[in-house]
């Protein structure tokens, strides 16, 4: 169970003079249960990727193959495989159309051709995993939601066709740092429920050490560092420097505490660990 | 999916049609459409068609270019044809049933729609080749001198412009929702016409929404700067 990208070029635009390269031969495996973080610079190809691993865009040279199916090529297939990629755009609550929450949420798993009673249970179980209780919200209407809300329906919109890989395009831009810890703490439970493959494509490195178990580093086109998400932050200190990617916060206050002697190990990548790491080197526990 | 709809689109040169001064191009532009209306000979339209090529050609233009900015227009193109071939009356060429295709309503079809088809390409040819800066100043500067009878001139041109400016966006905005509802499963290339009107809600809906929010911005954001425009204006005058 995979997501394989094989020499995968593409070219927007192509033979106008607006014609921009946006992937150079990338290959890439994602398997089923990783959770990856995407970084890069806007312009970098981060989203472009992204539409190619649902067959939104067909490769200009290479395969896509979702579940060992090559969706490249033909439209019928790529087609089926959104039933199993599902992905979540920037700003997503831009897309919401329905009159009422439960219609919204629906849409998704009604394309997919699910019964009735089906759907109904796909939408509770989509609503409840991003925290909006099924019997207050279902008949309401949607345009009515706070930005946070509005948001967190249309990523049940996606979860409720049940993919087995779940892509999402800056899930947090523009909401206030509540919302963003909440949203991010309910696409983990997510992950760790349904076991399904997460890839985020994010700005911000501190989600990336947070969540992620896997880091994709984007430049220009191209994959420049692939990795486990502590063995990146320490091994690849310089390149991601001269990628202009900050590293995580905590690392950054652990190098810190580090160089005025404080005993901290290597592999602090979050928050809670430097604190522990903290506590421990001071004897506080 | 729609990008390739080359409405009111800037296409970067550096050729003589490129460098001419926006007044220039538009006046004649305007020409070149009241010459069309006015060819009636097949000698005239040919004269009018050359002199179309012949700009083509100093623009260099891409041919296939100026050929696809007809695209967003084609069905009408078609259905004027459609309706001149089966309505002439005169010399019957061709009959079956109700079907008449008589030798003046081809003619008179195929000058029509000709006529459609090069008025879409000259005004392509002018947006293509003028940037929506120029084209404004250039706009702005041929409706000065009626602005002595009241004629917003400033106004007309920055609301061409502003339309001009969303095209791209819009179309942008399109395609993005389009790709979001595919993403959740969307269809909306199959079914009877029904089933296809409704399947384009899921777009419509949040696109409406979308321009909305984008000209409220818009408006909220560049209200201060016109402003102080007008009052500068307002101070010169």
């Amino acid at each position: 169970m995979s997501i394989r990208l094989d020499n995968v070029s593409y070219t927007y635009m192509k033979k106008t003079p607006f014609e921009r390269t946006a992937l150079k031969e990338i290959t890439l495996t994602i398997e089923k249960g990783e959770y990856i973080a995407v970084i890069g610079h806007t312009g970098s190809g981060k989203s472009t990727m992204m539409q190619h691993l649902n067959g939104l865009l067909s490769p200009d040279a290479g395969q896509v193959f979702v579940d060992d199916v090559d969706i490249s090529s033909k439209r019928t297939e790529a087609k089926k495989a959104r039933n199993k990629v599902g992905m979540v755009f920037q700003y997503p609550e831009h897309q919401i159309f329905a009159e009422t929450i439960f219609e919204d949420v629906a849409f998704g798993p009604r394309n997919k051709g699910l019964s009735e009673e089906e759907v109904e249970s796909q939408v509770k179980a989509a609503l409840s995993f991003v925290g909006l209780d099924y019997d207050t919200f279902a008949t309401r209407s949607p345009f009515q939601l706070s930005g946070g809300q509005m948001r967190r329906v249309a990523i049940a919109g996606v979860v409720a066709m049940d993919p087995d890989y779940l892509i999402l395009d800056e899930p947090s831009a523009g909401l206030d740092p509540q919302s963003r810890d909440s949203i991010f703490r309910e696409i983990n439970a997510l992950y760790q429920a349904r076991k399904m493959a997460v890839i985020l494509v994010t700005h911000s490195m501190e989600e990336a050490a947070q969540y992620a178990n896997r880091l994709l580093v984007m430049a220009k086109g191209k994959i420049v560092i692939d990795g486990e998400s502590a063995e990146v932050f320490q091994n690849h200190r310089e390149a991601l420097k001269e990628l202009g990617v900050d590293v995580p916060q905590a690392i950054k206050l652990a190098d810190i505490l580090r160089e005025r002697g404080l005993q901290i190990s290597n592999d602090v990548l979050k928050t809670e660990d430097l604190v522990k790491q903290i506590k421990l080197a001071k004897g506080w526990m | 999916m729609l990008t390739d709809i080359s409405l009111g689109q800037y296409y970067p040169g550096n050729s003589f049609i490129h460098k001419l001064d926006p007044r220039t191009k538009i006046l004649s532009s305007l020409a070149y459409i009241i010459a069309v209306f006015l060819a009636a000979e097949s000698t005239s339209y040919a004269a009018v068609i050359g002199f179309l090529f012949v700009v083509i050609a100093f623009s260099r233009l891409p041919f296939i270019l100026v050929l696809k900015s007809i695209k967003p227009l084609w069905i009408i193109i078609l259905l004027t044809l459609w309706i001149h071939v089966f309505t002439g009356q005169g010399e019957v060429l061709w009959s079956w049933k109700y079907l008449i295709i008589t030798k003046e309503g081809l003619a008179m079809g195929i000058k029509m729609s000709l006529r459609l088809i090069l008025l879409l390409m000259i005004s392509s040819i002018l947006t293509f080749t003028t940037s929506p800066i120029v084209l404004t100043d250039g706009i702005e500067a041929i409706l000065k001198p009626f602005k002595k009878i009241g004629v917003p001139a400033h106004e007309l041109a920055m609301m061409m412009t502003i339309a001009l400016r969303f095209i791209p966006t819009l179309l942008e905005e399109t395609d993005r929702i389009m790709k979001a509802q595919s993403a959740r499963g969307a269809d909306f290339a199959s079914g009877n016409i029904v089933r296809r009107a409704k399947n384009m809600l899921p777009i419509l809906v949040p696109l409406f929404i979308s321009a909305f929010r984008r000209a409220d911005e818009f408006s909220s954001g560049d209200g201060s700067a016109l402003l102080s425009w007008r009052r500068r204006q307002n101070k010169d005058a």
